[in-house]
Parts: C-alpha cells; sequence; structure tokens
C-alpha cells in the first residue's frame, strides 16, 4: 500500500490552505483529493465580490481568491488528485479513493486532514408541504448551473431563505434577465450580511420577507406557484396571512450542513450542534492523527476564516507527523453557554497550545449591547462589549495560554453572552 | 429638503439612517451608531457605487461561462448598461484572470475582467 | 394490431407485460407517465406483506400470499431489490393484546406461514430500539422489503427484451369496441387490440367505465410519508407496524430496502387523482408521532427527514380486488382496486389475469423466451476488487456521479442505455437512486443532466424531470 505523510480529503478553500500550510512546515509527502474537475471547490461558482479582505486586504472574487491559493498549491508542487471520490477513511488512516484512469485504490496516511466541506439542506430537510414538481432547486445548484455552467433554471423566482448565497443568487437571477419576486426568510431576522441585503435585494426591488414561510407548492409537472404565510414566535404558519406568488422556480438558501460522512466511517466523534467533528486546540479530532478544518468542522461566515483556520490544521498535522501526537495531560474544556451555542475548538491541552488561541463560535439569536465574557472555572476573566451580534456571523475571542497557564486549578472556560458592565 | 432612507452596510447592525439633503448636497445624517455610517450615507446618495460581477458565454473551453467582474467601482446607474453591453460577448478559450472581456464599458472608463482562469479544450 | 393492449405500466401492468411475453402475441403497455411505476406504484411502502390481514378467503388474501412467494421466487431471475427482514406488528396496549390473536388465526387461515405471537422480552431481543410500551408482537416472517421501482424496471425490461412494446406519455382516452376489436384512442393516436387489460391503478374506474355499464368508483386513499436519512437504516431490522386500524395498517416504521428508514403512510381520502402533495398537517403529525416514541424506543431526530413524499392507493368500497373478466364487455380484463397489498400480490395478478386470458386464447408458448434479466451493476455492493475489473473494462464505473449514494457515471449510462432505458431524471432516479441521497440532488444534477443529454443525444434544455412540460431549464444565458 502506498504511503502518504498527509492526505487531506478536499481540494476547496480548506484542503488547499491546509495543503500549502502543511508543505511550508516541511511536509513534503501530501495528497490532497478533489471529487470535481478542478481545485478551488464552491469558490468557483461564487463569481461576486468580497472574498480575502482579511487575507489580501482587497475584495475579490471566489475563483479569483481560489486561484490565489491554486497558483501557490501548484508553485509549492502539491500533489492532488482531481475527480477522485475518498469512498472511506479506517480510524487507522487506510484512505480509499477511486477515479477512472486507477480504479479504487487504498493508501496510507500519517494524518488526514478532513476538508469535504458542507452540502446544502434539502427541501425535505425543511418539511415544506406540496407537490414535488421540477422547478426546486437549492441556491448553490443554481448558483451552479447559471455560473458554471451557463444555463438558466428558470425566469420567475421565489427564494425561501435569506442566507448570503439566496441574497446573491437573487442579484444573479435579475442580471441574467431573470424576475425574482420576493425573499422569504421564516426568522424574524436574516442570517445574511446587511451589505448582501442591500445590494442584492433592496438595489433591485425586491421584497424581503421576514418571519414567513413557504407552506404550500403546486405544479405537478413544473413548478406554477408557492404559497408564502406568516409565522409566529413557533414558527408556525400564522392562518389567514397565506400570499400566493406565481412562479417557475423556487430557490432554496435554508443553511448549510457540514458533510461528515466519511468522518464517522471513521469513528470520528461530532457535535449535535455544529454537525462537524469535535476537535482540540490543534484542530484534531477524537482520532489520533485525524484533523478537520473548514465548512466540514463548523459552517463559516468568511472564507478568509476558512485559509486561517485550515493553514492552521495543517501546521498541527505537519507537527504530527514529524513530532508525533504527545501533548501533555492538562485539558481544559471549553463550555459555551448563555447565548453562545458552541465553540470551536471545545477543548485545549494546556502544554500543546499557542501563545495565542482563537476560540471560534456563533450566537443562537441576535443580541444588541451585549457583551462576549470569559469565565475561568467561575472567575470572568475577559467581559468585551458588543454592539451586535448575529447567529449569520463568526464571533471569536482570544486565550492567552501564559493566563492559562498562570490560572490554578483551572478546568473549564465558559464563554457567554452577558449583559454589559463596566 | 429632502429625506433619503437608507440601511447601513457597514456591519451586522444595520443602522437605518437618514439622510437630509438639501439642492444635491448632503445636510445632515442620522440614525448612525459610528462615523463610519455616516460617511457611507453621504457617499450612497451623492455617489452610489457598485462593482458588477457577472458571466460572460465562452467558446471552446472547459465551462460554457467565464465569471468577469468591472475592474473598479462604476456608478450605480449604469448597473444594467452594462450588463447589456457584455451579454453579446463570447470569449475564446484560453481565457486568463485580467484578461480584458469589455474596455471601457458603457463608457466607465472601467474594463470589465475575466475573473476565472478558463482552459482551452 | 396487438393481440394485448395492457394500460398502465405500475408494477401490476409490467407484472401482466412480462408474464405475457412468454407468450406469442403481440402485446403493448400504454402508460400515461413518462416511465414504469410512475403513478400508484410510486409512492408507497415497499412493503412485501405476509398476508396476515387480509379477511380469510378473500380474493386479497389469497393474491398476497400467493404474490409474496412469488416475489421471493422471481427476484432470483429478474434481480430486483428485494429483502425477507420479517414484519412486527406490535401492540402497545395491554388492553388491545387480543388483537393479536385475532391476526394471528387470520393468518394461519389465509395460509402465511411461520407467524407466532412474541412476548415483550423477545420482542425486544428482535428490534432493541422498539417502544418499552410494547406489550407483545405478531412476528410474520415472510414480510419483507422491496423496491417498488425496481420491480416495475426489471419486469419492463424483461418484457422488453422480450418483445413487448411501451409507451410512454400515451393517455387513454378512449376505448371502444368495433366488431370485437378495441379500438383504444390516445393523445398520440389510435391503437387497435383484440384484448385489453386495465391496469390502471387509481384510473382504473376511469378505464373500465369506458367500456362497461356496471361503473365503478375508485376512491383515492392518500398516504404521506417522512424518509429518514440512512444513519437511521438500521434503527430497526423487521418492519414494524402498529396493530392495523380501519383505515388501513396504521402509521409504521420500517427500513427500506436502499438502507433509509421512513414513517408513514397516513390515510386521507381524497377527490384529486394527482393529488399527490404533501400537506402541512399530516407532516406534522407524522413528525409528532416519530417524535412521541409511539413504535420507537428514541425520539427519531427530525433534522434526519431527508424528504417527505406522497401516494395514493387506488381504494374500492368493498376493499377487495377485482381481477376479472368484464362481465359486460368480453376480452377485457380489469385489475380494479389494486391497493395494498397489491405491490405484493402484483405478479399473481399477473398470474391470475394471464392464466384467465389464455384459458380463452390459448397463445402458444414462446420457445425463446429470455427468463433472466441483466443486473444492474451497483458499484457500492461490489468488493474492491470487482470494482476494480469494473472499471479497467470500462473507466466511466471509476467516477461518482451522486456523492451520497454513491452512484458512477458507469451506472447511470447503463440506466440510460439498457432496455426501456431512463430518460428523464427521475428515470435515472428510480433506476440508480442518483440524486435520492440525502442532499437530493444539490450536487449531481447538473452532471447527470449532462450524461443523459450526451446518451440520447438531446440538448440540455430538453432534459426533464419527469416528461414533458416538467424541464429543469428554461434556456441558456445571455439569450432571451
Amino acid at each position: 500500500m502506498k504511503s502518504y505523510d498527509i492526505i487531506i480529503v478536499g481540494g476547496g478553500p480548506a484542503g488547499l490552505a491546509a495543503a500549502i500550510s502543511a508543505k511550508k512546515e516541511g511536509i513534503d509527502s501530501i495528497l490532497m483529493i478533489e471529487r470535481d474537475n478542478q481545485l478551488g471547490g464552491i469558490l468557483n461558482q461564487c463569481i461576486h465580490n468580497g472574498f480575502g479582505l482579511h487575507t489580501f486586504k482587497e475584495e475579490l472574487t471566489g475563483p479569483e481568491y481560489a486561484s490565489r491559493f491554486i497558483d501557490q498549491a501548484l508553485e509549492l508542487n502539491i500533489e492532488y488528485k482531481l475527480q477522485t471520490m475518498v469512498l472511506d477513511i479506517t480510524p487507522e488512516k487506510v484512505v480509499t479513493v477511486m477515479n477512472r484512469e486507477e480504479g479504487v485504490v487504498q493508501y496510507q496516511a500519517k494524518a488526514v486532514i478532513l476538508a469535504m466541506g458542507c452540502r446544502e439542506r434539502p427541501r425535505g430537510a425543511l418539511n415544506i408541504p406540496g407537490y414535488r414538481p421540477a422547478g426546486i432547486y437549492s441556491a448553490g445548484t443554481a448558483q451552479r448551473l447559471v455560473n458554471m455552467e451557463g444555463f438558466m433554471p428558470g425566469k420567475k423566482c421565489v427564494i425561501l431563505g435569506s442566507g448570503d448565497i439566496g441574497l446573491i443568487m437573487a442579484r444573479r437571477m435579475t442580471f441574467e434577465g431573470a424576475e425574482v419576486k420576493v425573499v422569504a426568510e421564516v426568522m424574524p431576522f436574516s442570517g445574511g450580511l446587511k451589505r448582501n441585503i442591500v445590494q442584492c435585494l433592496d438595489d433591485y426591488d425586491i421584497p424581503l420577507l421576514l418571519s414567513h414561510t413557504v407552506v404550500d407548492i403546486e405544479g405537478t409537472d413544473r413548478l406554477e406557484a408557492v404559497t408564502i404565510a406568516e409565522v409566529g414566535p413557533d414558527r408556525k404558519a400564522i392562518p389567514g396571512t397565506e400570499q400566493r406568488y406565481e412562479c417557475d422556480t423556487l430557490l432554496l438558501s435554508c443553511g448549510l450542513i457540514p458533510e461528515n460522512e466519511l468522518s464517522k466511517q471513521a469513528s470520528v466523534e461530532l457535535s449535535p450542534i455544529t454537525s462537524g467533528p469535535i476537535v482540540d486546540e490543534s484542530l484534531e479530532t477524537n482520532v489520533p492523527g485525524i484533523f478537520a478544518c473548514g465548512n466540514v468542522l463548523h459552517v463559516h461566515d468568511l472564507v478568509d476564516f476558512v485559509s486561517q483556520e485550515a493553514g492552521l490544521a495543517g501546521a498541527n498535522a505537519a507537527k504530527y507527523v514529524k513530532e508525533g501526537g504527545e501533548k501533555g495531560s492538562t485539558i481544559v474544556k471549553i463550555n459555551a453557554t448563555d447565548g453562545a451555542r458552541y465553540t470551536v475548538p471545545s477543548s485545549i491541552h494546556v502544554e500543546n497550545m499557542a501563545d495565542l488561541l482563537t476560540v471560534r463560535f456563533r450566537v443562537g439569536a441576535v443580541f444588541a449591547n451585549k457583551a462576549i465574557s470569559v469565565y475561568f472555572n467561575d472567575e470572568r476573566v475577559q467581559h468585551r462589549k458588543k454592539q451586535i451580534m448575529a447567529p449569520g456571523e463568526m464571533e471569536s475571542v482570544i486565550i492567552q495560554k501564559k493566563q492559562v497557564e498562570a490560572y490554578e486549578g483551572l478546568e473549564t472556560i465558559t464563554i457567554k453572552i452577558e449583559d454589559y458592565s463596566k | 429638503m429632502e429625506e433619503r432612507k437608507l440601511t447601513c452596510i457597514g456591519c451586522p447592525l444595520g443602522c437605518q439612517l437618514t439622510v437630509t439633503m438639501e439642492n444635491g448636497e448632503v445636510k445632515d445624517v442620522t440614525g448612525n451608531t459610528c462615523p463610519r455610517g455616516a460617511a457611507y450615507a453621504r457617499d450612497e446618495v451623492t455617489n452610489p457605487t457598485r462593482v458588477v460581477t457577472s458571466i460572460v458565454k465562452v467558446k471552446g473551453g472547459n465551462l460554457a461561462a467565464v465569471s468577469c467582474k468591472t475592474a473598479s467601482v462604476i456608478p450605480k446607474a449604469k448597473i444594467f448598461e452594462i450588463l447589456d453591453e457584455i451579454k453579446p460577448v463570447v470569449m475564446e478559450a484560453p481565457v486568463k484572470i485580467g484578461d480584458v472581456v469589455v474596455a471601457n464599458v458603457a463608457g466607465t472608463g472601467v474594463d470589465v475582467i475575466a475573473t476565472k482562469n478558463i482552459a482551452a479544450i | 394490431m396487438y393481440d394485448v393492449i395492457v394500460i398502465g405500466a405500475g408494477v401490476s401492468g409490467t407484472c401482466i407485460a412480462r408474464e405475457l411475453s412468454k407468450y406469442q402475441a403481440n402485446v403493448c403497455v400504454i402508460e400515461k407517465g413518462d416511465d414504469v411505476a410512475s403513478g400508484t406504484s410510486k409512492a408507497n411502502s415497499g412493503i412485501v406483506h405476509g398476508g396476515y390481514d387480509c379477511t380469510p378467503g378473500t380474493l386479497m388474501a389469497e393474491m398476497n400470499v400467493r404474490g409474496n412467494e412469488l416475489l421471493y421466487q422471481l427476484a432470483e431471475e429478474l434481480h430486483y431489490p428485494i429483502k425477507k427482514n420479517g414484519s412486527l406488528i406490535v401492540c402497545t396496549v395491554p388492553e388491545e393484546a387480543g388483537k393479536l390473536d385475532v391476526l394471528l388465526d387470520q393468518a394461519n387461515k389465509n395460509g402465511v406461514p411461520g407467524c407466532r405471537i412474541i412476548g415483550k422480552e423477545e420482542a425486544l431481543a428482535m428490534e432493541p430500539n422498539l417502544t418499552d410500551n410494547t406489550v407483545a408482537a405478531l412476528y410474520v416472517p415472510t414480510g419483507g422489503i422491496i423496491c417498488p421501482w425496481g420491480l416495475a424496471l426489471a419486469m419492463g425490461e424483461n418484457a422488453t427484451v422480450n418483445g413487448v412494446e411501451f409507451k410512454f406519455e400515451t393517455e387513454v382516452t378512449n376505448i371502444e369496441k368495433k366488431d370485437d376489436i378495441f379500438v383504444v384512442t390516445t393523445d398520440e393516436g389510435t391503437f387497435e387490440s383484440k384484448i385489453v387489460v386495465n391496469a390502471a391503478g387509481s384510473f382504473a374506474d376511469i378505464i373500465h367505465n369506458m367500456v362497461s355499464d356496471n361503473k365503478v368508483e375508485i376512491i383515492n386513499r392518500k398516504g404521506e410519508y417522512l424518509l429518514m436519512d440512512k444513519e437511521l437504516g438500521d434503527y430497526f431490522s423487521a418492519t414494524v407496524f402498529p396493530l392495523p386500524g380501519k383505515m388501513g395498517k396504521g402509521i409504521l416504521c420500517a427500513p427500506t430496502i436502499h438502507g433509509n428508514m421512513f414513517v408513514g403512510p397516513s390515510a386521507t381520502d381524497i377527490d384529486d387523482k394527482e393529488g399527490v402533495n404533501t400537506t402541512q398537517e399530516i407532516l406534522d403529525d407524522l413528525a409528532f408521532k416519530a417524535q412521541n416514541s409511539y413504535l420507537t424506543r428514541t425520539k427519531l431526530p427530525m433534522n434526519k427527514i431527508i424528504t417527505s413524499f406522497a401516494g395514493l392507493r387506488a381504494h374500492l368500497p368493498q376493499h377487495e380486488f377485482i381481477i376479472e373478466e368484464c362481465a359486460d364487455c368480453e376480452n377485457f380484463f380489469d385489475a380494479l382496486g389494486i391497493e395494498s397489498p397489491g405491490l405484493t400480490s402484483s405478479p399473481a395478478i399477473a398470474e391470475r389475469i394471464v392464466g384467465m386470458i389464455q384459458a380463452k386464447h390459448n397463445f402458444a408458448k414462446k420457445e425463446n423466451f429470455i427468463a433472466e434479466r441483466e443486473p444492474m451493476v451497483v458499484m457500492e455492493d461490489l468488493t474492491l476488487e470487482e470494482r476494480n475489473e469494473m472499471i479497467k473494462k470500462d473507466p466511466r464505473y471509476g467516477s461518482i456521479v451522486c456523492r451520497c449514494e454513491m452512484i458512477t457515471e458507469g451506472e447511470i449510462v447503463d440506466a440510460v442505455t439498457r432496455p426501456m432505458g431512463a430518460r428523464t431524471m427521475d428515470g435515472v432516479k428510480r433506476r440508480t437512486r442518483a440524486g435520492m441521497g440525502r442532499c437530493q440532488a444539490g450536487f449531481c444534477t447538473p452532471r447527470t443532466m449532462e450524461i443523459i443529454s450526451r446518451e440520447l443525444g438531446v440538448p440540455m434544455t430538453e432534459i426533464s424531470k419527469k416528461g414533458k412540460g416538467s424541464e429543469l431549464l428554461v434556456g441558456k444565458i445571455k439569450e432571451d
């Protein structure tokens, strides 16, 4: 069986950044495996701008952002395979892959980095009643059809869900001559960026209906109409508020789900909140030598953070290969409570942590003029006011190794959203 | 005196801004939480600009369409004129990031450039 | 001029066509959908019923038990997915335990082999995820699960190979009998035949009433389902039923042949023969049941629902199959009221109808009848060595298109190019499962469309979900 030091599953933004970072840390034997026919992942279909402000200090489109990483990976001679599917990963890190040229091949890896990304929540998972005609697409599928294949999925659209992909597609469909009638969002707030609401909807007079959802789908062959109703606080439709919209296309932008089927095969433990692996400060899962980064770990808002996180995973995987997995025995748990939904990582090996550790998390509701607090055991050690926090945006706190080491008897770090007090 | 209502795009706060104008000049901005909001409001009412991103057809390439953008911001009012101008354009593969799709699009002095590498097949 | 026209290409129609294809008769199947099993046969529980709940002495009981036997036998030559996983009918209310004895008595009278009542302990040993409220259960070892499309496809393909003609997207609008010849008018032209078989599912009453003065009316009984992720596919190994009620066998929890789990069906009588829409009320009710452990030990996680769907059962008020030559129209054979256990009964229905036709017409046996159907390659079921051999022969078997179900380009090409091949997205989905997984075709739609377009030589913009009118695209970009 051929072996590699590091096998990276996925050649999107996370896989690319992880590979580049591992290579720069001195690992030569790297294989990156991508199922599509090009590197770059979903960025290739995200032709709008707004990527890379943190990383490159300029606003790039998705394909441009991807190409900067692809160019680096090519310069560094990182080995990769395209149109290759990973069929299985064992806890012993035997990776089974398949493609046209080589058939089914198994590789032994010393470390594996999971970077498979996420998928869109389909209609079925939303439990929308009605018929099942043609013309219902997830926003990302429509984005691929239009931006890469050059086809129009419809002319009269309704969009359910105001995530950024849905908002972006409202503008894209408008640009390609379609009429976007309305965007409905079941929550009382949009999960998308304000900039996208203004520049993708307001600019083109596309109404955004908050606290509304699709309650019926008509059309036996092709979609003919959808009915949208207002929902109460229980997210159930309020009778009498139904409005019918004639349309031939319904785009769904209702959330992303990390794709962890392979992780499960490898016995990687998943968080019920993120649906991604539970990781420590190295972004290492419960299976020694298996790391995770990017949207397979938790769904990110900005690709810049994916690249940062993946760079860390790549460096840690390199360290694991070079030095082994010894991290010391002092473990501190990180909890998320009171409005903070989860944290990545969720535990720290104190001896192994970097001088500054970024802990990322998301909040469960919109909070205005509240504070992010960090507790060491029961003592508050950080308290930072935020004008606004919303579920659509990732938050972070930075934990100092010095401070962790100095705190005697530290067992848990807790991140909370609290009232601000001076 | 004229009033314009805007949503600030600077952060998730999304402040509802009110801009008071007289003879095309901004007299006052209210509703903003920070100075960035006021600056945004002034620009948005006097000279709103956008980067336009779209696609054009490509012949002989590994994909049917190549993505493109205006190389810098253009006046918001020109968006559909720009889209009309790029609509009939067909690029020949190979295409490289930065290749000019349409020069001086809609008389803006800004080029539309490709944002994706397309290999010839 | 045909010897036999079969109206409807559901499980009954395709089983009848395959049975007829053994004889030297010129047979045509007319189907208004774009594919086999696109109506009543499309959406149901996919269960091979043992036959315990049919009233003894009825034709339904006879067909069910015979059909059960035939389904397992025929799978050996026709290679459709089927599994004898056993059924458990679970009593959760102590006062109702007596009903199990009634069911067992019926099962014995109907000739269902091997049934017995088991106590809570044995039931839980068999199915550890069964609710703790379990009092006792009837165990039916011959119960099974099957893919309804797989059955209709296997039958249809084999019938095609043996010379039966299939006309899809062809709707029968009138039937007249002139000088002992049936003139069947459709939206695609007029066809003549000596014999007509009515296997039109929910529409069988309309077809029957075209030729007979003894009018019948089929009640469309809608069943809605929730389909869960494969993660829950092994929650139960057997098909788990509650005690049956007057609207049917109740809402069950069962693994599907493809390793998902479903909750359903509901039962609502509706007017519209094409009313296969799901409704909020029922979906909420199914979700409520799944959440409140009426059969399961734990709450079923609602975020594991991957889709919901609805189907119709062709119910007659007498709840009995009518499988006979029409009393006032000679050579017109009806299969009416084919509701559950219609799927299980379908090969028995075919045997009975073809038996009746043969008793009158005695078509000679074909000498070159091909009984065996070329099995479909399912890459995921092969060993690594077998997969490599396939890929060496045809590299397209090495290229995954549907990543959720792990379906390769080779399998999709096979589905399109084999006899009675797929022409639509749903056709590919039913033959290969591409697009049926947890992302529900989010990723593979563009690729699958390309393959159909290339193999059939039709433009992308003509590729449809399920036939004319359901095209997926409205045009190319930058065109008006």
